[in-house]
């Protein structure tokens, strides 16, 4: 069974442009996907409209079985504990120290007034310490965040997300403000994370040649339809050129 | 720029200034203030400063019981600056866009906030007076509603400024609407809004002294008492030593400013 299916989705902010139009999608479990396409091609919002930080038009979504379109605040709070989400800017509290952000994670678990008096249990600081650890970032967990590269900012949000014990987490272009040592980093974590803890990642990607090489599966947005979709080896030269237009390849490798 | 519009503009500002001198002039005549008589009067009126406001060795005696005014409208100060923090908190996070549940809620906060902070706190003394009589609540009244109204706004601007990037995570895990506000808003907009609330503080023990003339309470009381007794030795004490207060309290809270931020 899929863990996640998208049928006819579509999603538009304006009347006039739709930003997604009739996505259908089935996600299997433990693999990483990656999201491919230019600027504009509605990567983001697609990403968004699983974990409904982004509201849809039309169309159904199924997740873990469960048909989650209409859900609305209990349900939906209960349903987003289970898809984790890393961001291009990392989106931690600079202020807050390192623990402190991981342990946001375990927030959807909790009533408001647990979450506002700090009520976590000692087996959610345990596990906030040892995916730290994991992370390789265990000696910063007392600094604030903005003290932190780039790289070890990412690890934090990858832990923030691992904390929630996800069935999915989602990643939107994480590695489009790293520099290449960091990227590589990161990937190979996202990679670890689908293969060892058998979560499944959608990544958002920028660079092709990184998507080549570390996804399952590819999945090419143009203009909020899925022109492409399917493994790396099936992604010509030619299936390039129809997800970017060949004037924009033109413009990325010359 | 071609060399048209480059004159026109140069133009533009000559009559700018030439419109400033004139409302200027203009003001003058109608309020009759003679600026000649204003700019003679300057010397008199400094000589009888120096000659009259020094403080004497009989004013040195009040001190202790102008002291303790004096620490009571500091004490009424804070308090009010506090207790209106912990309002405006409230409807800081209701008016701000980025917090707000929805733009009812938003535009109630600032019309709120708009309305106590724009009519004076010497008005709001004088409306209190008639109600509330001649204590300190009326002086606290007074004080905490023009504070309510001015650290709203500056609440509302200090939560539009932070990064939101935060909170869309925060939601993204599952977390409601009040971890939001407790763990990404308050964390990050902390230290301006305590630097608000210092500034408040000093502001507030400034206006005290005027509020207190008019409400019989604090050392503005003591102030207007010794006034109008003519004791101008006194006078002289008691500004002072609400120069010095206003002095200690704003470097106070420069410092801890430092240490916070």
């Amino acid at each position: 069974m899929a863990l996640l299916e998208m049928e006819n989705v579509s999603k538009s902010y304006h009347a006039k442009a739709k930003v997604l139009e009739n996505i259908n999608l089935q996600v299997e479990k433990g693999k990483l996907i990656s999201v491919i396409g230019p600027s504009g091609a509605g990567k983001s919002t697609l990403l968004r409209t699983i974990n409904r930080m982004v509201q849809i038009d039309g169309g159904k979504i199924i997740f873990d079985g469960v048909d989650t379109t209409h859900y609305r605040k209990q349900s939906l709070r209960k349903m987003r504990r289970d898809i984790g989400m890393v961001f291009q800017h990392y989106n931690l509290v600079p202020r807050l120290t390192v623990i402190e952000n991981v342990l946001h994670g375990r927030l959807g678990y909790k009533t408001t007034l647990q979450g506002l008096l700090n009520r976590f249990t000692e087996e959610e600081k345990h596990q906030a310490f040892s995916l730290l650890d994991t992370l390789g970032i265990v000696e910063h967990a007392y600094k604030r965040c903005d003290q932190l590269s780039g790289g070890q900012q990412q690890r934090v949000g990858i832990a923030r997300a691992l904390i929630q014990n996800p069935k999915l987490i989602l990643c939107d272009e994480p590695i489009a403000s790293l520099d290449p040592n960091a990227s590589e980093v990161i990937m190979n974590y996202l990679k670890r994370i689908t293969e060892e803890y058998d979560i499944t990642c959608i990544v958002n990607l920028h660079q092709v040649e990184v998507a080549k090489q570390y996804a399952d599966r590819i999945i090419g947005l143009n203009k909020g339809t899925i022109v492409f979709d399917g493994v790396p080896l099936q992604l010509t030269e030619e299936q390039i050129n129809r997800i970017y237009g060949i004037k924009t390849r033109e413009l990325v490798t010359v | 720029m071609n060399k048209k519009t480059y004159q026109r503009d140069k133009w533009k500002s000559v009559l700018f200034f030439i419109a400033i001198i004139a409302i200027t002039i203009g003001s003058v005549i109608i309020t009759q203030f003679d600026m000649l008589n204003g700019m003679q009067s300057f010397p008199a009126a400094f000589m009888w400063m120096t000659s009259n406001l020094l403080v004497s060795s009989e004013a040195l005696e009040k001190l202790p019981n102008i002291l303790d005014k004096l620490l009571e409208t500091v004490f009424m100060s804070i308090a009010a600056s506090t207790t209106a923090a912990v309002v405006a908190l409230f409807l800081g996070v209701m008016g701000s866009r980025a917090t707000s549940p929805n733009n009812i809620f938003s535009t109630i906060a600032r019309v709120i906030a708009s309305f106590s902070r724009n009519i004076p706190i010497v008005a709001w003394a004088l409306i209190l007076l008639l109600s509330f009589g001649q204590n300190s609540l009326t002086g606290y009244l007074a004080l905490f509603i023009g504070s309510v109204g001015f650290l709203t706004r500056a609440f509302i601007e200090s939560i539009d400024e932070i990064d939101h990037k935060s909170m869309e995570a925060l939601r993204a895990t599952g977390a409601t609407y009040f971890h939001l506000i407790g763990k990404s808003v308050l964390p990050q907009g902390k230290p301006q809004m305590i630097s608000w609330v210092l500034f408040m503080i000093e502001t507030n023990i400034r206006s005290a002294t005027l509020v207190g003339i008019l409400t019989g309470t604090g050392i503005g009381y003591t102030f207007d008492l010794y006034y109008k007794q003519m004791d101008y030795g006194t006078v002289a004490l008691i500004t002072w030593t609400i120069v010095i207060t206003v002095i200690i309290i704003e470097l106070m809270s420069n410092y801890i400013r430092k240490v916070i931020m």
